[in-house]
């Protein structure tokens, strides 16, 4: 792993900086997991149109009078993320494919726990309408209830818990 | 004023803005190395917290920041987004997230930086993400109700603590930058050879957190543009620089009965007042809303004449300053607030100090009774009583 990293207070002030010109500029609060949403949505409303429009989860995006669901401003939010994020990784010379683990991880295990752990991401995310950006970062920027309590919910349910899954990052001494 | 959407950026302009925007936190977050899944989940180890770091110190920031344009009048807080809280549900979709975080080692910007640099365990996680959004989808008629339970609407986190929004930001930042000390002395037990707040030197910790305590405390002290607007109006000695003038009860009613097309009321009273004791033909303005964005439109005509209507006389004739003081002319406000205008206008008690005019006084207060019940009957009829609703700005995920 690279650690030529920015300095994380540096690298914190400049992250503000860009939520602040994007409520300066839009309104609005950065997000991720809204992109996923909506492809999902766009999805099944392509697919299966008529089931979409039987469950209110999907038929309060799609049909006449909304905009396409992949038109949705954190699609596109979420497009230049990964442009960003490939250009940063380019310039610091990160990019190749790899998987991640934890010392005692199998590939295949990693694998599955990232596939559990997005879904339950996935499904958290709807039920709190947001994930770490958009719910608890960008509400915290606006001071919102919504910001504070989803930011100690998603932490203190990983500290929480954190002892569970210590065999997924942890090896045998402690630290990495 | 910020924002400019939806009035200066249009719909479509604003998916390019979305994607700048996007470019800027993509290569902002890479950069912090939160393409990293190990170095994500370090936080909960104590190892790695360089996600406390990094996330605390931009949610102080962007507060902060927040605070600072409003009190320069550079951005309308009325006209942002602030994300309602449906509590239970935010909770409960919290834990899920925190277990989430521990399982896959990523939340969902963060896969998606490190799946733009090849991280293959990122990609399985968006997938996952994708699979638990259909999940839920799937089962979401079966609690629905659960999920909308609990609403709080956009409540503002200083406002349940009762305290004022730049004192929070400071005690955030000062929390913020307590977490980081405790932080620090853990990750270098935890992991005394690598931990990351080894990389540089103890001087720039106490720099970054001496910047991080001065910006919120620059943003507490800084009064809001609103607030000071209001003591510069209501500081003794205050003269306008346009003509404001009390418009009498008897005035107010004539030319509301009259249909005056050259007059705009403008009622500041909350909801329950207006809908107890209704006044016709007016908007509904919230009272501490006067100078938001959304307003300018209703108030710039200039040969339209502004009257504010509110419960006491002080509040209308502070709104009507406010808006002189902002760039607005020909405005006024009722005379002696809503109680004189009941008193008068609409008691059946014969009226004093009308000298020899009491009898045609009181004879056109009678017919402006009738009239105006006959508008307020109408108006509800037609709906039309309902406040005006202009366009907001949407967000949330």
């Amino acid at each position: 792993m690279n650690e030529k990293h920015m300095n994380p207070y540096l690298a914190g002030f400049l992250l503000g900086l860009v939520l602040l010109l994007t409520i300066f500029v839009t309104g609005r609060g950065l997000g991720a997991s809204g992109a996923t949403k909506n492809v999902v949505v766009a999805a099944v409303g392509a697919v299966a149109p008529q089931h979409a429009a039987a469950n209110p989860f999907y038929s309060k995006l799609l049909g006449p009078g909304h905009e396409a669901p992949l038109k949705g401003w954190l699609v596109f939010e979420v497009l230049g993320v990964l442009l960003g994020a490939f250009v940063s990784g380019l310039g610091a010379d990160r990019l190749r494919f790899v998987t991640e683990r934890g010392p005692k991880v199998s590939v295949k295990g990693r694998l599955l726990f990232a596939l559990l752990g997005g879904a339950l991401f996935g499904a958290g995310a709807q039920l709190a309408r947001g994930c770490t950006s958009g719910a608890a970062l960008s509400g915290m920027a606006v001071l919102s209830v919504a910001g504070f309590v989803t930011m100690m919910a998603i932490f203190g349910s990983g500290f929480l818990f954190a002892w569970f899954t210590r065999s997924l990052w942890l090896g045998a001494k402690a630290g990495r | 004023m910020g924002p400019f959407v939806p009035d200066l950026i249009s719909d479509q302009l604003n998916l390019v803005v979305a994607l700048a925007i996007g470019f800027l936190f993509g290569f902002v977050l890479e950069q912090a190395g939160f393409s990293s899944s190990r170095r994500l989940v370090g936080v909960f180890y104590g190892y790695d917290l360089t996600v406390l770091r990094v996330f605390f110190t931009a949610a102080v920031t962007a507060a902060a920041g927040v605070l600072l344009l409003a009190a320069g009048g550079l951005l309308d807080l009325t006209a942002i987004f602030v994300n309602p809280t449906w509590l239970a549900p935010a909770i409960a979709g919290g834990v899920l997230m925190g277990l989430g975080f521990l399982l896959g080692g990523f939340c969902p910007g963060t896969s998606v930086c490190a799946a733009a640099i090849g991280k293959v365990d990122a990609m399985v996680f968006l997938a996952g993400g994708a699979l638990g959004v259909f999940g839920y989808a799937e089962l979401f008629p079966r609690f629905a109700a659960f999920a909308d339970s609990t609403s709080l609407g956009p409540a503002k986190v200083y406002e349940s603590l009762g305290v004022s929004p730049g004192l929070f930001v400071l005690l955030l930042a000062a929390a913020a930058i307590l977490a980081f000390t405790v932080g620090g002395i853990v990750e270098r037990k935890v992991a005394p050879d690598a931990a990351p707040s080894r990389l540089f030197a103890k001087k720039k910790h106490v720099a970054a957190a001496a910047v991080l305590l001065s910006f919120a405390a620059l943003a507490a002290v800084v009064p809001n543009r609103n607030a000071r607007l209001v003591a510069k109006v209501n500081a003794p000695g205050y003269v306008p620089h346009h003509v404001v003038k009390p418009m009498s009860p008897d005035e107010l009613a004539f030319r509301i009965i009259d249909g005056d097309q050259r007059l705009r009321v403008v009622d500041l009273r909350p909801e329950a007042a207006r809908k107890a004791r209704p006044l016709p033909g007016t908007i509904a303005v919230p009272a501490g809303e006067v100078l938001g964005k959304e307003w300018r439109s209703t108030f710039s005509p200039r040969l339209v004449k502004k009257v504010f209507v509110a419960e006491k006389e002080a509040e209308a004739k502070t709104a009507a300053y406010l808006l002189v003081e902002t760039g607005f002319e020909n405005v006024a406000y009722l005379e002696g607030g809503y109680g004189a205008f009941e008193r008068t206008v609409l008691s059946a008690k014969s009226p004093e100090g009308e000298g020899r005019f009491a009898p045609v006084v009181e004879r056109f207060r009678e017919q402006a009774r009738t009239a105006l019940a006959e508008r307020v009957r109408l108006e509800r009829a037609a709906g039309t009583a309902a406040p005006k609703k202009v366009k907001k700005v949407q967000g949330g995920c």
